[in-house]
């Protein structure tokens, strides 16, 4: 089993041989970046290139790790115990698998994706150690034990929120990715509209890392505001010369696309009205 | 066969632990990658970093390490029986944590893990003829200064596909991510960012008086408001060893924190040479003629002032111990009584060294002063700023 990219994902040789480290020997791959440089995709990919299913554990502040192996609805319970419902007699009815279970007992291998670790506790990664070095937990409600039928490849992503405790680091791969150079996000371009006007892009990409530069922004535009705001301009018709037609309007045509801050925007008309002045 | 990359990644303070190791062996052992180097380093970089911030020094080593990296024909010059074993058991010694030196005793020694390494290198021999896997070192190679040179390893590659071209490592794509890099014109705007956080962070809330009354009178009870006080109280003494060979360096400390002067409530600097005395100089050029008692700099500015010596704190260690022991003048009293007075009177001190830090340990006198300083020495990177700035916010 091997990943080797797939048509709609640009993956470098360095990110292949981390995926396959972590397929082949059976341990997570941590994936960092900023946002928008496709770690969450490169889960989705993998799953798709080794026509796997794929099982996404969205993390946010509040998850527990607990919630990944399965929960236990006391309150239902002792609300069908008052009603006379039969069913509560038995634990089992109260006990709903999360999606580590799910990717454990499925009856064929899936791709477990952990989406943005780093927005949790920082005890969850290591709540999740033992669960994801066996394979296996126990559900002590029902006495069984969940064990992985097939060991799931597990991808992890973090935007680097929070750092990560050691003893989890140590058991996984780890993969950075970059945010891409221009060579490689026109690839990333070309992957998600083929066939794309070559100078267009040349012109926006362009625009777009000078953007990228401005000091000061709050949230600098990423791949995938990239890749809307070229579609709107492919959408729109506009010529790549027309993206420069007004030197001195600072800020780009049909910016709202990159620009989806309200103070990022303020900060391009004021650098428009200082271009003014001076010209 | 691979330990002496892996110590040599220990003593550059990447945090590897010998799991980590050991998941690369194992890695190598499934053959996830063979005759390409340039996967064996992409492996091994996602199997022993995980952080981006010590990639690029994993570059630098990894480059160190197999320099000599070149086409094997056949088995000449392997011989494994050599690996230089004393060196590398007192580099073990020296790197490895005591919970990996335990893992070792488990494995049944260091003996055996060697012996285990030997075999499985045995095997891949017998597998692939010719010998062009993974090999190891070649085992008359002298030992070059950071403890052994590496020269003679020799990996298995096919020649010409990667032949001539620029090794990746060598590119050092993240060199911006590491902040022990030491501080230059590369890096000095994090620096300054840094820094002028810290002196934001500093500041104390004031009183807002029109905000009070508006919020008074909408909720009818006295409602006191603040709001973060506009410029900062932090006041802020530097000292900076001048004359020596790292004024350059001591320079660029300087400039990085006059850039940020105007952020202070109150700074001012100092020069001195190798160690504090009686006293410093303002003017570079006078500094004969126009000393400043150190004594009067006690008095003048109270203990609520923080205090940054910068220099390198190498120097003859009677320059520190003994009166009369200075270079330049008669000093009636020992460097280290005045150090120990100036510290006394300011709590939050810190000293910023331009030197690499793993050669602190060498120079007796920077051992010294680094003790007089309560280990409040940091190195001048990024990291190191931001551990002293830390340093001297807190309360004593
Ligand atoms: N290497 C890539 N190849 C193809 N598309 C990519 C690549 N990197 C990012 N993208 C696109 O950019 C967008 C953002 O990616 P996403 O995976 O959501 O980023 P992240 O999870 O890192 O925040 C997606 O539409 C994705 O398809
Ligand atoms: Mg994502």
């Amino acid at each position: 089993m091997r990943f080797e990219g797939t048509a709609a994902y640009v993956a470098d040789k360095d990110l292949m041989v981390a995926v396959n480290a972590a397929i082949a020997l059976e341990r997570p791959l941590l994936v960092k970046g900023e946002p928008g440089t496709g770690k969450t995709e490169l889960a989705r990919q993998i799953a798709a290139a080794l026509d796997l299913e794929l099982v996404e554990w969205n993390v946010k502040s509040t998850t527990k790790a607990q919630q990944g192996l399965y929960e236990y609805d006391a309150v239902s319970r002792l609300r069908d115990s008052q009603l006379g419902d039969a069913k509560f007699n038995d634990i089992a009815n109260y006990i709903k698998p999360g999606k580590l279970w799910h990717a454990f007992t499925t009856d064929r291998k899936v791709v477990l994706l952990i989406d943005e670790i780093d927005k949790a506790d920082i005890e969850f990664p290591n709540d999740l150690l033992q669960e994801l070095d066996r394979n296996e937990f126990h559900v002590y409600e029902t006495g069984e034990t969940i064990r992985a039928m097939h060991r799931p490849i597990v991808i992890i992503t973090s935007n680097n929120e929070k750092e990560l405790p050691d003893a989890f680091l140590r058991r996984c791969f780890f993969h950075y990715i970059r945010f891409p150079d221009v060579e490689t996000l026109t690839r990333i371009v070309e992957v998600h509209y083929p066939g794309i006007k070559q100078n267009l892009v040349r012109a926006a990409l362009t625009q777009f890392y000078e953007i990228r530069d401005v000091p000061g922004l709050k949230k600098k535009p990423s791949t995938s505001e990239a890749l809307d705001w070229i579609r709107l301009l492919v959408a729109d018709d506009i010529a790549p010369e027309d993206l420069r037609a007004d030197p001195k309007n600072a800020l780009p045509k049909l910016h709202g696309a990159l620009l989806k801050n309200e103070q990022d925007v303020h900060l391009f008309e004021r650098l428009a009205f200082m271009a003014r002045r001076q010209g | 066969m691979f330990l002496p990359f892996f110590l040599e990644l220990k003593a550059a303070k990447i945090p590897v632990s010998l799991r980590e190791y050991l998941t690369l062996l194992e890695g190598l052992d499934a053959g996830l990658v063979t005759y390409d180097v340039e996967g064996f380093y992409y492996l091994a970089r996602s199997a022993l970093v995980k952080d981006e911030r010590h990639l690029d020094r994993f570059d630098q080593v990894f480059g160190h390490v197999f320099k000599g990296l070149e086409l094997l024909g056949g088995e000449s010059g392997v011989d494994i029986a050599n690996l230089p074993e004393e060196w590398l058991r007192r580099l073990a010694e020296k790197h490895l944590t005591e919970e990996e030196k335990k893992l070792i005793e488990a494995l049944g020694g260091f003996d055996k893990l060697m012996e285990t390494l030997r075999q499985r290198l045995e095997e891949q021999k017998g597998r692939h003829q010719g010998g062009s896997k993974w090999i190891g070192t070649a085992g008359t190679s002298p030992f070059g200064a950071y403890g052994y040179n590496p020269e003679g390893v020799r990996i298995g590659q096919d020649e010409g596909r990667h032949g001539r071209a620029v090794k990746v490592w060598d590119k050092r794509e993240f060199r911006n991510f590491d902040d022990s890099v030491e501080l230059g014109t590369r890096n000095i705007k994090v620096a300054l960012k840094r820094l002028r956080r810290w002196v934001r962070e500093g500041a104390d809330d004031e009183l807002d008086l029109s905000g009070t009354i508006r919020s008074t009178a909408e909720h009818g009870y006295l409602d006191v408001q603040t709001r973060p006080e506009r410029r900062n109280h932090v006041k802020l003494l530097m000292f900076f060893d001048v004359g020596g060979s790292m004024d350059e360096h001591i320079r660029i400390a300087e400039e990085l924190f006059s850039a940020v002067r105007s952020e202070f409530k109150h700074m001012e600097y100092f020069y001195f040479h190798n160690c504090l005395y009686e006293g410093v100089w303002k003017d570079n050029r006078r500094r004969h003629a126009e000393k400043i008692p150190t004594l009067d700099l006690i008095h003048k500015y109270g203990p609520d002032y923080k205090v940054i010596f910068v220099g390198d704190a190498a120097m003859a260690p009677y320059e520190v111990s003994h009166a009369g022991g200075s270079v330049e003048h008669w000093n009636e009293e020992a460097g280290a009584i005045w150090l120990g007075r100036v510290l006394d009177h300011w709590k939050n001190a810190a000293w910023l060294n331009p030197s690499k830090e793993q050669y602190w340990d060498y120079t007796a006198s920077t051992a010294m002063i680094r003790k007089i300083f309560a280990h409040r020495m940091y190195p001048m990177t990024l990291a190191g700023i931001e551990g002293a700035t830390r340093e001297l916010s807190r309360r004593h």
